[in-house]
């Protein structure tokens, strides 16, 4: 688990940075370790970093709209940051426009408007 | 002994090279097609020089005159030298027509000599004159094609060079990013939009970018889908897209299309969308208190 992704806890908002041949199991249960991880910190903003992925399928573009909808839940708000050109391609092209979670351009922007809404 | 049957072809090729060399050039200049204007007699005379030196080696080479195929093994220097010229040629922008006749203009000296010498022996006179009219066929029928082969590589630059012209992307300040689309946007240009603009994202870290359809002659459809399919795209690199120029007209259309732009920001002029993107990267611009007032 540890290695399909690292999670670190900053300022109340969590980061997380996926690794690029990241399978369908170690996502389903990154998934399952960030809600738990999000009541248990109390955190307010969850970062994902994809930059490392070049290929994202439907099923991880699904993964990643259900993380954010259930951090929102959980009164957290996610940013999707660091998305590849191609890959930003190549989901619009399977239509799945994410439109649940927001986006930033890196780590850096997403936490920027996060302290701008006042959640870090 | 050659295993050729064009053994007295050869044998004029060999022994009368500047002679038909010179004869070559004459009936060209007889037939229209020496092109002195773009060629000099030196250069030309050099070029004709392989040509007939490769076609030679070609025919003392190649065993059998059955199966001609200029692909093979013997006629390779024939072959680079028909390339060389041809290459020249069409970047000088000579016609395919000229082209073969500057080859098949060849057949009238080399007849003239063959009928020289074998005035004595008709049926080897036919028999070489048709194995070497079928030869000089087959060259300049290769010389076509790669002609078009070098036209097809041509026009396929252009077509990339102007792919690259027509979708320039401009940092207008920064973080600020703005594509003006001039023309019409098919799918193939719609990608190239969009793959220069996602790139230009990361490169300049552009947090809005303004795409301006000023220029665009027809929204229909399907341009307007790619239009938010850029758009999503842009999203989901974490920037944020602003379509402008949309004319009265296209607005009717696109309504009368029941296109929906959904969250997509749209403005009429690309003075009002860069306008909103200075609020929104953090810039205002202000009239100095002292500016004349037009």
């Amino acid at each position: 688990m540890a290695e399909a992704a690292s999670v670190y806890l900053v300022e109340r908002v969590l980061l997380v940075a996926i690794r690029d041949n990241i399978t369908d199991t170690e996502i389903m249960n990154l998934q399952e370790e960030l809600s738990d991880r999000i009541v248990a910190e109390g955190a307010r903003g969850v970062v994902i970093d994809i930059a490392a992925l070049e290929i994202v399928d439907t099923f991880v573009g699904r993964v990643l709209a259900q993380l954010s909808s259930m951090a929102r839940l959980l009164a957290a708000e996610t940013y999707v940051v660091g998305m590849r050109p191609a890959v930003a391609m190549t989901l619009v092209e399977l239509g799945m426009d994410l439109s649940g979670s927001k986006t930033a351009l890196s780590l850096s922007h997403a936490l920027r408007r996060l302290r701008r809404d006042g959640l870090a | 002994m050659t295993r050729t049957s064009l053994e007295t072809v050869l044998a004029i090729l060999r022994e009368e090279f500047d002679e038909l060399l010179s004869a070559w050039l004459e009936t060209q200049k007889a037939e229209g097609v020496r092109r002195p204007d773009l060629f000099s007699d030196r250069e030309s005379r050099r070029q004709l020089g392989e040509l007939l030196r490769g076609l030679g080696d070609g025919i003392d080479a190649a065993d059998d005159q059955r199966t001609l195929n200029l692909e093979a093994e013997p006629w390779a220097g024939l072959r680079a030298a028909l390339e060389e010229v041809t290459h020249e040629r069409v970047e000088r922008g000579v016609s395919p027509s000229e082209m073969a006749t500057f080859v098949l203009a060849l057949k009238q000296p080399v007849f003239a000599r063959l009928r020289q010498k074998l005035e004595a022996a008709p049926d080897k006179l036919i028999e070489e004159i048709t194995e070497f009219s079928r030869l000089l066929d087959a060259v300049a029928m290769h010389t076509n094609e790669h002609f078009i082969a070098e036209r097809d590589q041509i026009i396929e630059r252009q077509r990339t060079e102007m792919m690259e012209l027509s979708t320039p992307v401009v940092q207008l300040w920064d973080r600020v990013l703005t594509i003006p689309l001039i023309g019409t946007l098919d799918s193939v240009r719609a990608q190239e939009v969009m793959e220069n603009l996602l790139n230009s994202i990361v490169e300049e870290s552009a947090e809005v970018v303004i795409v301006d359809i000023t220029g665009v002659r027809v929204v229909d459809t399907q341009v307007a889908q790619h239009l938010l399919r850029t758009a999503a795209a842009v999203r989901l690199m974490g920037a944020e897209a602003i379509i402008s120029g949309i004319s009265p007209k296209i607005a009717q259309t696109m309504v009368e299309l029941g296109v929906d732009v959904g969250e997509v920001t749209t403005r009429p002029t690309i003075r009002a969308a860069l306008s909103d993107a200075f609020r929104k990267v953090g810039f205002s611009i202000e009239r100095r208190g002292d500016a004349d007032r037009g």
